[in-house]
């Protein structure tokens, strides 16, 4: 994979949510290049658009309006399958919600993406087993998510989102149910997954969190506030 | 080709998982299935037992076997048409024999219904056949102690009866019968032998019968009775021409002008079979629609099930799809699913049926085969999989962002 040519390029992305008749602009034409291997913090208050924008690029959504370039590949061309596809083998994501199977285990929710990645059942626990234990919880196995506490959800989805070793890793405040320590140890594990060449968009809103990024988008009200490299500041 | 057979199985773990987290609620909506299911298996498994046993009673009259006689076995249209017909003579007989070339053997055949009785016991409902010694060799029976009627008897129209074993039960309990003299409407005969026993025809007990010679028969009973000419084939196979050489000669022996329509009627076997076919055709018809609606009302009720349950996780649609399950992955899932309750649904059905057809037999015949049970099972899967088809389709086709928001 070229490092350093573009991963995603958003072009003059818009969206509009309809609630109703009134229409609710949560992005207004967001112009956004990511380069293969950056580690990106995205920032700005509530309801600025971040998890929307998470969404686009997570191919989980489409824009209203704009253009998306994956891989240079335009996404709002690609059919539901091709979607499903990259969403299983290139993008981890991450969700702010957790977004876990109720009443799955952490090792059934764990397994699920390698499932669609067409995995036998062995390789699959291996695997499964291996991340839940990087992220800690290799004795919350056969705990389901009500058995778990909020941060260990949290590490679940974390582990869910690695499994199938993403070469993008969206994150949608990975951190906002952990302590310190725990907060500190998934820090520590994306700055590994980063320096092994992988591209990180982490959405935070704890500056120090986004001070180990190199890169922070700031958005505001549906608009790219700033766009700044760390250490050039 | 191997990852959808794999899809399939993992397609099948998930379904397995998901019918265990809602057990209560799959039994319920599968019990349309499983009353369809029981209806269509048990009204193949008695219409099959009717029809074995049926085909059985049949081949006592054997295949090879014809009945020429005034009037057909089963009567389509008015009775009016045949009354006027002339009755059948020993002329006709005759003829027959003589002219015959794929016949076998030819019987003159009188039946009439008399009392016996013997010293101080009468039996009543007995039938009184009037024949010869071919009898033996046109409707293959043989007795069992003694002897039939001898060709001397017939030519000589001598009062001996071979009788049925429960006119022998009923008159001589322990005593032997042979050389016993029963008496037949006021004339003696002298019993000359036992039928083995042949039990029923068609509801009517064949060993509750006395054979006399056709002669004494007319002579003391009567002449203007019925005759029937049974024939038997030289070989089941030559049947139908064996039809058509019968036809041509009694029409010669009555002097029929082409043009005149047959003023007698040559039965055979394959008449009954093929009316009887009409009937059961009919009742099986009902019972397969009435099944069939049921079967019909289940998938329906199974169909709004699964809406249900797509509506109800569709949140779990969402996740599935945002981790990279593509739609066939979604509808194969649901489809299984749906095809996993109703072959439940199916087993248990079928389970009931084979409960219901044990106390049936005991009855009737009944008797379920391996097929029958297995194709009620397939069949209420294939049920599941026709109406899963459009809630599984609408769970494959849900937007994954909009199925993550419903919780
Ligand atoms: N499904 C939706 N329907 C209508 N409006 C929506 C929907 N999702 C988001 N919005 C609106 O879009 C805007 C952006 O929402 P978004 O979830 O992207 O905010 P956010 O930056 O992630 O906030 P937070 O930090 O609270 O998670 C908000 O004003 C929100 O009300
Ligand atoms: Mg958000």
């Amino acid at each position: 994979m070229n490092i350093n040519s573009e991963l995603i390029i958003l072009r003059d992305v818009s969206k509009i949510y309809q609630v109703g008749k009134i229409e609710v602009p949560a992005l207004k034409g967001i112009s956004l290049t990511i380069r293969h291997g950056e580690y990106v913090a995205i920032m700005g208050p509530s309801g600025s658009g971040k998890s929307t924008i998470m969404n686009l690029i997570g191919c989980l959504d489409t824009p209203s309006s704009g253009d998306y370039f994956l891989n240079g590949d335009n996404v709002s061309e690609m059919t539901d399958d091709e979607l499903a596809h990259i969403r299983n083998k290139q993008i981890g994501f991450v969700f702010q919600t957790f977004n876990l199977l109720p009443r799955a285990n952490a090792f059934r929710n764990v397994e699920l993406p390698l499932i669609y990645a067409g995995l036998g059942p062995g390789k699959r626990r291996e695997r499964a087993l291996e991340t839940l234990t990087a992220v800690g919880l290799g004795d919350r196995v056969n705990h389901k998510p009500s058995e778990l506490s909020g941060g260990q959800r949290q590490r679940v989805a974390i582990a869910r989102a690695l499994v199938n070793k993403p070469s993008l890793l969206l994150a949608d405040e990975p951190t906002g149910n952990l302590d310190s320590t725990t907060g500190d140890e998934i820090l520590q594990l994306f700055d590994d997954l980063h320096q092994q060449g992988n591209t990180m968009i982490v959405v935070t809103h704890e500056e120090s969190i986004a001070a180990r990024a190199a890169r922070v988008v700031r958005l505001l009200d549906g608009e790219v506030l700033s766009d700044t490299m760390n250490g050039k500041r | 080709m191997f990852s959808a057979i794999w899809d399939t199985f993992e397609g099948f773990l998930i379904a397995l998982r998901a019918l265990r987290e809602n057990k209560a609620r799959s039994i319920l909506a599968t019990l349309g299935i499983v009353i369809g299911v029981m209806m269509v298996v048990l009204m193949v498994t008695i219409v099959a037992g009717l029809n074995a046993s049926f085909a059985k009673q049949l081949a006592q009259i054997g295949s090879g076997t014809i009945y020429i006689q005034r009037f057909p076995w089963i009567i389509q249209d008015d009775f009016f048409v045949y009354r006027n017909r002339p009755r059948m003579t020993m002329r006709n007989y005759e003829d027959v024999k003589r002219h015959s070339l794929l016949a076998s053997s030819v019987t003159p055949y009188v039946d009439t219904m008399r009392p016996i009785a013997y010293k101080s016991e009468t039996v009543t409902g007995v039938m009184l056949i009037g024949t010869d010694d071919t009898y033996l060799a046109t409707t293959d029976v043989l007795p069992e102690v003694g002897r039939f009627i001898s060709p001397l008897d017939a030519a000589a129209n001598r009062d001996v009866c071979v009788i049925g074993t429960t006119v022998s039960e009923n008159l001589f309990d322990q005593e032997n019968p042979i050389g016993k003299r029963l008496k037949i409407g006021g004339y003696y005969y002298k019993v000359v032998g036992v039928l083995e026993e042949q039990g029923s025809m068609f509801g009517m007990s064949m060993d509750s019968q006395v054979i006399i010679p056709l002669g004494s028969l007319t002579k003391h009973f009567g002449r203007r009775r019925d005759l029937s000419i049974i024939v038997k084939a030289k070989d089941p196979s030559y049947v139908a021409d064996l039809n058509d050489e019968l036809t041509g000669i009694m029409r010669r022996s009555r002097r029929l002008q082409p043009g005149e329509g047959n003023n007698f009627s040559i039965n055979e076997q394959s008449q009954l079979m093929d009316t009887y076919k009409q009937i059961t055709s009919g009742v099986y018809a009902t019972g397969i629609l009435l099944g069939g609606i049921s079967l019909l009302v289940g998938g329906i009720g199974i169909m709004n099930i699964m809406l249900v349950s797509v509506t109800e996780r569709t949140h779990e649609i969402g996740i599935r799809k945002a981790l990279g399950a593509r739609r066939i992955q979604i509808l194969r899932q649901f489809l299984i699913e749906s095809a996993l309750i109703c072959a439940i649904g199916g087993i248990i059905g079928v389970g009931i049926a084979w409960g219901g057809s044990k106390i049936i037999s005991q009855y009737m015949p009944a008797v379920m085969s391996p097929a029958v049970a297995l194709g009620g099972m397939a069949f209420a899967a294939l049920v599941g999989v026709g109406f899963g088809l459009f809630p599984a389709a609408k769970a494959a086709r849900l937007d994954p962002i909009i199925a993550l928001r419903k919780e």
